[in-house]
């Protein structure tokens, strides 16, 4: 590569154009080469749908027997809080489901916490819930942001328990 | 307000029990069974709380100071709507009420919202009513005025 940029280098020295050409020529085979960023990014991505948590898993795997949901996203949030790396206590999850017609709020969440009431009563610290019916998603199809954190696990001496309880 | 409740439960508590279980791999477990927010006269001490007020929310540290952000969020909430005299209970204060609370309002979680003594949701709940709406509406059914009402008159 650098010896054709060199060729033609000599061969159009002094010209102004040839600048132009040699960062075209430039960007164009670096679009060509794949990304180390974007291969980063992907194997990130693989990384971590090959390798969801268990209680992700059983999360996921409830919603969906549960509620028959049309759309399941459910996102392990821990890193965003103070717990230790690996962490499974903190969780957010997004629900699309007919079942929720005509349902509250409340009783929208009432359902997806009685399905998922085994993790919420030992290893699941925290469940941010969207629960939504597919009309309201198609018209809104957003995902809410938890808040940060205000490092509350840091004094909470009933986590240990609740991290100890999602190793196990 | 937390001593009071405190007292009340050392007077009320029948007794605490601790079992052991044994496991498999011969580990022993130990949990205490405290009966104070489990039993009728805990479970209406928590009634009595979120009566005695309007706005009552169960949160992780103190309107001043939260501890968490999904309560947090709540007391912004609250703040937005002008809503500034409230009964906020800090659970970090008092493992009772924390555990009591989520059984009197079969709610796993903490922050915890009640209106006029009857449960709303916790933050989730709020954000979206707020997103809504709704939430100006429900104050109002309280007699309180959201701030967000003169705010809309004054850009008129």
């Amino acid at each position: 590569m650098n010896r054709f940029l060199w060729i033609i280098q000599k061969q159009h020295s002094g010209n102004e154009s040839w600048s132009r050409l040699r960062l075209m020529l430039s960007s164009a085979l670096r679009c060509l080469r794949p990304s180390t960023c974007t291969l980063a990014l992907t194997r990130q991505l693989t990384h971590h749908r090959l390798h969801m948590g268990p209680v992700e898993t059983t999360i996921q795997t409830k919603l969906a027997q549960a509620l028959k949901p049309e759309h399941l996203e459910v996102m392990n949030e821990s890193h965003m809080h103070a717990v230790p790396a690996g962490s499974e206590s903190h969780f957010r999850v997004l629900v699309v489901s007919p079942q929720f017609e005509g349902l509250s709020l409340l009783q929208r969440h009432r359902l997806v916490n009685e399905t998922l009431r085994e993790e919420l009563s030992s290893c699941v610290h925290a469940l941010a819930i969207q629960a939504k019916t597919p009309q309201q998603w198609s018209s809104n199809p957003s995902l809410a942001k938890s808040p940060p954190c205000m490092g509350g696990s840091k004094h909470d001496n009933t986590m240990a328990e609740k991290l100890k309880a999602g190793r196990d | 307000m937390n001593s009071i409740i405190r007292s009340t439960a050392r007077c009320l508590r029948s007794g605490a029990w601790q079992y052991r279980t044994a496991q498999n791999n011969g580990e022993l477990l130990s949990g205490w069974a405290r009966l104070m927010y489990s039993s009728s006269a805990g479970q209406k001490t928590l009634e009595e709380m979120v009566k005695k007020d309007k706005v009552v929310v169960f949160m992780k540290g103190t309107p001043a100071q939260p501890m968490c952000g999904f309560s947090n969020a709540v007391v912004q909430i609250l703040r937005m709507h002008g809503v500034d005299s409230y009964a906020a209970y800090n659970v970090l204060d008092d493992q009772d009420i924390r555990e009591g609370v989520k059984s009197f309002s079969n709610w796993p979680t903490i922050p915890q919202v009640f209106f006029n003594g009857e449960f709303v949701g916790g933050c989730d709940i709020l954000l979206q009513m707020h997103q809504s709406g709704d939430l100006v509406e429900e104050l109002q059914k309280l007699g309180i005025r959201s701030a967000l009402l003169d705010q809309e008159k004054e850009s008129k």
